[in-house]
């Protein structure tokens, strides 16, 4: 049982913890050598799409399931979106080892502060831990094994979302209404900038994601889109007052449903089509 | 060269040493674990809003310490970080109460042996059966004895005496509300009567496991929480609109 002297207390921090009791948080990791693979640093080939999108009742986050290694699907259903605590979330893109490490351990290091120390993080401290970790990988990420995250929470204290986006190099940018990460970040970027308002709602907030995921799967091949087939879906969630909640698949479908009756009857699938003003 | 001024027998040392230790126990308040039909309730007398007795470890695993805050603060955060060590190193359905209580144990003993005083603190590890396993109730004592217990399990100045009452009123098929008010009026005896403020409350709750969240079943109660489930609020409420229904 782990147990230190006064002034050698490891305190909060659980990635301390594990480095004081022999296990480096990221140690394979930082024992990569510099890639031969053409994959270089910043390259800003973080084969993904991840975003997330202020609504009136919080903030939802939304990413899409494909990962890529090279020109091949490596898999199709992966989880680039996840709870971090109760009130807040972690969307990645990045190379996948690497960034769902960090996201483990951010998980844990939020758990175990609350435990400590009585009480939850501030949405700011949380945010300003994960900006500290990715400064500890930049230089694996100089390496090519390059991690951007998204980070979004609802604040209890004053009922409002958060958003914040990062760079390699633990860059810390809040945003007020919309974030982007990974490949398809620039067209989803764009369809959430000309579709969001200021009062969009939670279900509204949904359709306008699932459109910028839609859009940005159709312009990158790193980016995947719906499979009904298989009836695997992008990972929607949304954070407000009652907490982090991931829409089933089921759920998420049906999002995504409108979405196709819309392109089905001679849409676009533009951003406003749902739009109240646009129904007039 | 002997110094038999000096010699104290090993009976001598460790009596000497258990007496400090329970004398330390004992100027404390009490504190009541017991199970109740979905999960186990933990309530401990204590006038502080924030230095706490109870608190979480895992996901279905609880802590309760008196004695010396201090001193069980202490072995809290250890098994805290023992629990999440293990998670972290396993999975998360390795860390189990059955190998923290042992690891407290050994920690307590180590400490009333070998070191200069012992620990002036009991406690208990509780954790909560989820998908139809029985629950699990330790006790360790200040020399690291570990006690199985079943049903309730009471520890602190006046824990015999507690016990005794919690026995007279307990039932395996009480609710929360009903296992909180039992605890209450076990900890207070006869002579007293303790405020909602002066009690503090957690529960494990045995709910399903879910990949994503709800898996943490440790759940604190505020005091208005616990006013509504001692029921002195609903009592407070009705003479409100006794009140109201006179004017």
């Amino acid at each position: 049982m782990p147990f230190f002297a006064p002034g050698d207390d490891p305190g909060a921090s659980f990635a301390e913890l594990l480095r004081r009791t022999g296990s480096e948080p990221f140690a394979g990791f930082a024992q990569t050598p510099a890639s031969e693979s053409g994959v270089g640093p910043f390259d800003g080939s973080h084969a993904t799409t991840v975003l997330a999108v202020r609504s009136s009742e919080g903030v939802v986050v939304a990413g899409d399931r494909r990962a890529t290694s090279g020109h091949l699907i490596s898999h199709r259903d992966m989880r680039k979106v996840f709870p971090a605590d109760a009130f807040s979330a972690v969307a990645i893109a990045g190379a996948a080892g690497p960034a769902v490490q960090m996201v483990r351990i951010f998980q844990l290091q939020l758990e175990y502060y609350e435990k400590i120390e009585g009480k939850p993080l501030s949405l700011e401290g949380k945010a300003n831990q994960l900006a500290e970790m990715l400064r500890g990988h930049l230089p694996q990420a100089m390496r090519g094994l390059v991690v951007v995250p998204i980070f979004a929470g609802f604040e209890p204290s004053n009922g409002r979302g958060r958003l914040f986006q990062y760079d390699v190099t633990g860059g810390r940018y809040e945003e007020q209404d919309y974030a982007t990460a990974g490949s398809g970040s620039l067209h989803a970027g764009t369809v959430l900038k000309l579709g969001f308002r200021e009062d969009l709602s939670e279900p509204d907030a949904l359709a306008l994601s699932v459109r910028a995921l839609w859009h940005a799967a159709d312009e990158d091949s790193a980016t995947g889109g719906p499979d009904p087939v298989r009836g695997i879906y992008p990972v929607l969630a949304s954070i407000g007052s009652d907490g982090f909640r991931q829409l089933s698949d089921a759920e998420s479908g049906e999002v995504f449903a409108a979405l196709q009756a819309d392109l089905a009857s001679g849409g676009n699938g533009s951003p406003t089509a749902n739009s109240p003003e646009a129904s007039r | 060269m002997s110094m038999p001024g000096l010699y104290v027998s090993p009976e001598q040392l460790m009596q000497d040493r258990a007496d400090y230790a329970r004398k330390g126990i004992a100027r404390g308040r009490s504190l009541v674990t017991l199970e109740y039909d979905s999960g186990i309730a933990l309530v401990a007398e204590n006038a502080s809003a924030t230095l706490r007795k109870v608190s979480e470890i895992y996901d279905r695993i609880a802590f309760g310490g008196v004695g010396r805050y201090i001193e069980f603060e202490q072995l809290r955060i250890a098994g805290v970080r023992h629990a999440e060590l293990k998670g972290y190193q396993y999975s998360r359905s390795d860390v189990e109460a059955r190998s923290l209580a042992n690891q407290y144990a050994q920690m307590l003993g180590q400490f009333f042996t070998h070191e200069l005083k012992p620990l002036e603190v009991e406690i208990v590890v509780v954790e909560v059966g989820t998908g139809g396993e029985a629950n699990q109730l330790y006790r360790i004592q200040y020399d690291g004895t570990v006690m199985d217990e079943e049903s309730y399990c009471c520890i602190g100045g006046d824990a015999d005496a507690v016990r005794e009452r919690v026995a007279e009123g307990y039932d395996q098929s009480l609710d929360a509300e009903a296992a909180i008010r039992l605890a209450r009026s076990a900890l207070a005896g006869d002579e007293r009567e303790i405020s909602a403020a002066d009690i503090e409350v957690a529960l494990l709750e045995s709910i399903v496991p879910d990949a994503l969240h709800r898996r943490r079943c440790f759940r604190r109660l505020d005091d208005a929480d616990v006013e509504l489930a001692l029921g002195d609020d609903a009592a407070a409420a009705a003479d409100d609109e006794a009140d109201q229904d006179d004017s």
